[in-house]
């Protein structure tokens, strides 16, 4: 029986003793665990990335939008028209719901906003109070209205991040003016940045205004006055979620007199579109590692192929180890072994290459950089199984040679 | 006495070559006691080497029955023919087989690797076997670093290696001019005076001269056996 050191050693040697060609062999494997690492990583600091900014809509929440849903969880605007949901149906929610935190109506348009001679065209979301409870916002600079000044109607705004730097990029604008649809209102404080939402949207372009104050003097002009173009419902904690938007659904329901498949309203619950989103990045992501396994094959290959040559430039060598007493496995063991450890040697310097290309592309696309070590555990692991398994055919072929064959030939 | 050391009853061995079958060993038998030293001649393709690949237990014969040592070789599997070749037989080949890539020191190591010796001892015992063929000066030159005749020594040392109850050389001296070969012999000559049992191939009647018995072959049979040149001297 060989000891393991002496195999070790025989294959460490083997491999040292060509170190060009052990290099080049390796190489295929090397590039497919860094391709499968870096895509790997890639994949899931987007899939981070979607899971975080679609968590920074808030979290806990539901948001109930008029007209019916579509298959896919977008909203037809047909059935019951965009005036279906008001805000009694928002007060509703709030008295009937049980395990509501708050709920939040508001009034979306869109209309130019001037100051300082520039002008701006962000989303102006008429809100109450309870919406930057709902969204999880906070204000970074001055303070938000309350709900004496929204029942009046004041003409005061809460600006954005991006809007605050667009139009006011070297002032303090807590105290300036801004004009919208031609009447003046008051700038008493600035959200703090959200970023990009999800779905690539921008979600610091936006100004805040009392819900009364959009509808009366912003949008409201020819509608309704008590519809709202959205309704922010949050749980008091997230295990409230499905039954809240079960219940929310139903009351609905029986406010509207409409059955299900005829709702002229639609509940869309933030964590299931949030793991639907996840989901398919994640599928992205396996898709991803799934064609750079391909590459990782063919490096497979390549270990075979030469593992096969060196089988047969040695094959005197081995045909004196067996005369000398090496068994079959003995034989077996040297060359499987050298096979395993130019595909490991490989991985690793593969996995070290990936992660350092997924910390290039990551920075690039500015995604945060996640490198689970499980991944990394596993890119090892399947090279040595890649080694073991492209390694086997040419090592066996090594052990089941003739001694006396092998010694014959030159 | 004892059981001889090798018993070979009959020995067979036929290659097919598309409609020929060619004899290369033709019912062959003979006994060689332990301690014994034989030397094996006759012309090329009588089947000396195709002897010894079954005696060293490299190839087996398509008939008969070779006992040595008590073991049945034809019985055994691959890891019981590997222990024999390790253990029982040391072999010295005419082209002394070395591993270019290992030093001498590492190649009389070779043997005792598939022994499972620990380094340690596998050191000791390589270099006192380099010293005793008189390579003790050389023992970390590589093969191309070494002449012929210093090359078959190291050989012969592997072969050493383990204590191996038969030595098997097969044509050792024919790749050494003259004078160097006969260094080789008498090394051979010294190691069965000193216990062990040799069996050598040889077409140089000088060399057969100088063993204690001659086994002459000719396509494949055993024509003559009788006691060498040597032993009426
Ligand atoms: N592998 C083989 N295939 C076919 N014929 C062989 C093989 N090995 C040996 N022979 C034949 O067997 C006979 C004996 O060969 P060998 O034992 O090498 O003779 P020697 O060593 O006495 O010169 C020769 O005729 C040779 O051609
Ligand atoms: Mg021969």
């Amino acid at each position: 029986m060989m000891r393991t050191s002496d195999l070790v050693g025989s294959a460490a040697r083997a491999l040292r003793s060509n170190p060009l060609r052990s290099a080049l062999t390796a190489l295929g494997v090397i590039i497919g665990v860094a391709s499968v690492v870096a895509m790997v990583a890639l994949g899931s600091g987007a899939q981070a990335q979607v899971e975080r900014s679609i968590a920074s809509l808030g979290s806990n929440l539901l948001i109930v939008v008029p007209g019916a849903a579509r298959g896919g969880g977008g909203v037809r605007g047909a059935a019951g028209g965009w005036d279906s949901l008001t805000l009694d149906d928002a007060a509703a929610i709030a008295a009937q719901v049980e395990g509501v935190l708050v709920v939040a109506p508001s009034q979306r348009s869109r209309a130019q906003v001037i100051a300082n001679g520039a002008n701006w065209n962000p989303q102006i979301e008429g809100v109450t109070p309870a919406y930057l409870t709902a969204r999880d916002w906070e204000i970074a600079q001055g303070r938000f209205f309350d709900e004496s000044e929204e029942r009046q109607a004041r003409r005061v705004v809460v600006l954005g991040a991006t809007v605050a730097n667009e139009l006011f990029p070297n002032i303090d604008p807590i105290g300036e003016t801004v004009r919208i649809n031609g009447g003046s209102y008051e700038i008493i404080g600035v959200l703090e940045s959200k970023g990009q939402s999800g779905f690539g949207m921008d979600q610091d372009d936006i100004v805040l205004a009392p819900f009364t104050t959009v509808k009366r003097r912003i949008s409201g002009r020819n509608r309704r006055a008590d519809t709202v173009s959205q309704i922010s419902v949050k749980t008091v904690s997230e295990e409230y979620l499905t039954r809240v938007e079960e219940d929310v659904t139903n009351l609905l329901r029986q406010r509207h007199r409409t059955r299900e498949g005829e709702d002229d309203f639609t509940v869309q619950n933030l964590s299931s579109i949030t793991e639907a989103a996840a989901q398919t990045t994640q599928v992205f992501t396996y898709l991803l590692g799934g064609i750079s396994a391909v590459s990782l094959l063919v490096g497979g290959i390549g270990i075979m192929n030469i593992m096969l040559v060196s089988v047969t430039e040695r094959t005197r060598e081995i045909g004196l180890r067996k005369a000398l007493g090496a068994r079959q496995a003995d034989i077996l063991h040297q060359f499987g072994l050298e096979a395993v450890a130019l595909s490991v040697a490989g991985g690793i310097i593969g996995l070290v290459l990936g992660v350092l290309g997924a910390w290039l592309m990551t920075s690039l696309f500015n995604l945060p950089l996640v490198v689970a070590p499980q991944n990394a555990i596993m890119a090892i692991a399947f090279s040595g199984l890649v080694g073991v398994l492209f390694g086997a055919y040419p090592a066996w072929r090594a052990a089941k040679l003739d001694p006396i064959e092998a010694l014959r030939r030159e | 006495m004892s059981a001889p050391l090798i018993e070979a009853t009959n020995l067979v061995k036929l290659y097919k070559m598309g409609e020929e079958t060619v004899h290369a060993l033709d019912g062959v038998s003979f006994t060689i006691p332990h301690g014994g030293y034989c030397a094996i001649v006759g012309p090329s393709g009588s089947g000396k080497s195709t002897l010894m690949n079954i005696l060293g237990g490299l190839d087996t014969p398509t008939q008969g029955r070779i006992v040595i040592e008590g073991a049945d070789i034809g019985a055994l599997d691959d890891e019981g023919l590997a222990q024999f070749r390790n253990r029982t037989i040391g072999f010295v080949f005419q082209s002394f087989n070395l591993l270019p890539r290992l030093t001498a020191l590492e190649n009389v190591e070779l043997p005792m690797i598939y022994a499972g010796t620990s380094p340690k001892e596998r050191r000791e015992q390589a270099e006192t076997l380099l010293a005793r063929v008189g390579l003790g000066e050389r023992m970390s030159h590589k093969p191309t670093q070494l002449s012929g005749g210093q090359q078959q020594r190291v050989a012969i040392a592997r072969a050493l290696a383990g204590k191996p109850a038969l030595l098997l050389a097969d044509e050792p001296t024919g790749a050494l001019d003259t004078h160097t070969g006969q260094e080789i012999l008498a090394l051979f000559s010294q190691l069965n005076r000193e216990g062990a049992t040799v069996v050598l191939v040889t077409h140089d009647h000088e060399v057969a001269a100088a063993t204690q018995r001659t086994i002459e072959m000719r396509d494949g049979r055993i024509v003559a056996d009788h006691a060498s040149g040597r032993s009426a001297a």
